[in-house]
């Protein structure tokens, strides 16, 4: 969309044009004893959706609130669009949408709305974006009134009012139902195509998988893994099912053409890797019979993004 | 019927003038006020309702000259404690604990710009409670005399100390502890700070402190310039003080979130 970026590149600053979105190198946060973020380091490239996902605690909002400025790193460097975070000629480029909260209970929808647009040069008109989130009915409600759903919304609509260049969404989609969830993923794309930088976390793999064109996985404080997400989840298939645990996979192993591979994970999981095809399904199979094993859910698939995540943090996400 | 192709995303961003932004805070943050039933309740019904009742019932002795003359300027005085120490403090202490001053951290809108917006919200609500309280004052047979013009800087210099007073409670304390603080002060300075009940009742010793409260400041100061007439020169220091020492220890101590 040579139109778009022409559009995206005239708006910038003639400071950190270059820059990434968001560039982090070593950081450190620590709360008391504990560490929270440990010699993280990720690139979020301009333009591009990047997916922080980590299970609970792994540090994607104490990361996520240190590049909008709320925190002070404990130790490592971050640059947001070149800058320091802290620096206030970043708050009018960034959007910014909270986990939960910030906006006054008694205060309705679309004046809130309202007051936030007033803060910037040229806003999107409010009542559009609340036509778009769903919100219009909903205008005149304070905001303690809302369904968790549409509170999520009204605070998405405002991290994107200031028509910012690089948004900050943290889990945007938590709580909110399949069609405001669709309405959420389908104004980030439209974010993107439009040249936004947009930076989020999720509990989703579904959300990653769909939305994003660079995933990092988090766990501990650090990056265990990035990539696209095709790159992560790999383009071979694989075989999995469920049987007794503690199987002995040598033999199977053995009989496997060369280059295969076969691990239990999680226990009484199975996962066969290689040529996936009749000949290992026959091989298998016929394992199994020797073994005096009936399997259950028996398939063949790619894997996922899930199925990589457990690999890496050896956690469930909720 | 809004679809996304209609919402030009492209970016585009920039900050409003520093007054558009603090114009639109401040109206948010006036309706809030006059939305707020316990607000009204406290910036409005209570000194209206004292005002009418003292006015006119011989529940005090005021010494000389009409009740009304002694009462109108203690009400004016409350009323600007109600709303810059006791509406702010509680208003500012949920904002606080709701996240909003977080949230409007990552707004272009400055700390400055919102202190500004509050002072203008604070100040627009006291114009409507003035006028609403000479109003019923007047209506009751008030006739001010001396310098009016001197309310003007005494109103606004005990504007400046109670609203530091209260953003000094609301930044540093919990929620609920500045709710039930700010009500409990606003009680105990009604009652000892010359509102209603004439200073010189108090013991010798006691009276001297009770005078340099900023609501005991306020009032006597009111006082000397809407009935007496003179310079009340006594009063605005003492406010001075207050305005300086809070203002300077809740810059030191707020944490905004």
């Amino acid at each position: 969309m040579p139109g778009v970026d022409s559009t995206f590149e005239s708006t910038l600053g003639s400071a950190g044009d270059a820059a990434p979105a968001v560039e982090i190198d070593g950081l450190v946060k620590r709360y008391g004893g504990t560490t929270a973020v440990d010699g993280l380091t990720l690139t979020c490239a301009r333009g591009a959706v990047t997916a922080i996902l980590g299970p609970n605690g792994a540090g994607k909002t104490s990361t996520i609130e240190i590049c909008e400025g709320f925190r002070r790193p404990d130790g490592g460097t971050v640059r947001v669009l070149g800058l320091d975070p802290a620096d206030p000629a970043l708050k009018p480029r960034l959007g910014i949408m909270p986990q939960t909260g910030g906006v006054p209970p008694a205060a309705r929808a679309g004046e809130w709305l309202r007051v936030v647009s007033r803060f910037y040069a040229h806003p999107l008109d409010p009542d559009s974006l609340l036509g778009l989130l769903g919100l219009t009915d909903h205008t005149r409600t304070p905001y303690r009134r809302l369904s968790g759903g549409q509170q999520q919304r009204l605070s998405l609509a405002a991290a994107v009012i200031g028509r910012p260049e690089l948004v900050f969404l943290d889990e945007p989609t938590a709580g909110l139902d399949p069609q405001a969830r669709h309405a959420c993923w389908d104004l980030v794309a439209a974010l993107r195509a439009a040249g936004v930088s947009v930076v989020l976390t999720t509990h989703q793999m579904d959300e990653a998988e769909k939305l994003s064109d660079h995933v990092v996985v988090i766990d501990h404080g650090r990056v265990v893994a990035e990539g696209t997400p095709e790159s992560l989840t790999g383009a071979e298939r694989q075989l999995r099912f469920r049987a007794r645990p503690g199987l002995d996979l040598e033999e199977l192993l053995a009989a496997l053409p060369p280059g295969s591979a076969a691990k239990e994970s999680p226990s009484g999981h199975y996962i066969i890797e290689g040529q996936v095809g009749p000949q290992l399904l026959a091989t298998v199979t016929a394992w199994c019979a020797t073994e005096g094993v009936t399997t259950e859910d028996l398939r063949i698939e790619r894997r996922t993004l899930e199925d990589v995540f457990l690999e890496l943090t050896g956690r469930e996400l909720r | 019927m809004t679809t996304i192709a209609t919402l030009d995303l492209t970016p585009r961003p920039g900050a409003a003038p520093l007054h558009r932004m603090v114009l639109a805070q401040a109206g948010a943050e006036i309706r809030a006020m006059l939305r707020n039933g316990e607000q009204l309740l406290l910036t409005m019904i209570i000194p209206i309702l004292l005002l009418v009742g003292f006015s006119t019932a011989p529940l005090v002795d005021v010494g000389g000259g009409a009740r009304v003359d002694f009462v109108a300027p203690g009400i004016l005085a409350l009323a600007v404690m109600s709303t810059a120490f006791t509406g702010q403090a509680i208003a500012t202490g949920f904002e606080r604990r709701y996240g909003v001053l977080k949230r409007l951290g990552a707004t272009p809108l400055s700390r400055t710009g919102l202190l500004l917006a509050k002072t203008v919200a604070v100040v627009a609500v006291e114009v409507l409670q003035v006028v609403v309280i000479v109003a019923v004052a007047l209506a009751l047979g008030w006739s001010p005399h001396g310098d009016p013009l001197w309310g003007v800087p005494l109103l606004l210099l005990g504007t400046a100390a109670f609203s530091g007073l209260g953003l000094l409670m609301a930044g540093t304390l919990r929620a609920e502890a500045t709710l039930a603080g700010a009500n409990l002060v606003y009680l105990v300075l009604l009652g000892l700070g010359g509102v209603l009940f004439p200073l010189d009742r108090f013991p010798a010793g006691v009276q001297h402190v009770l005078g340099l409260l900023p609501i005991s400041a306020l009032t006597s100061g009111l006082r000397t310039a809407l009935s007496t007439g003179g310079f009340p020169g006594g009063a605005l220091l003492v406010l001075l003080c207050w305005t300086v020492a809070a203002l300077a220890l809740a810059a030191r101590t707020f944490r905004w979130e």
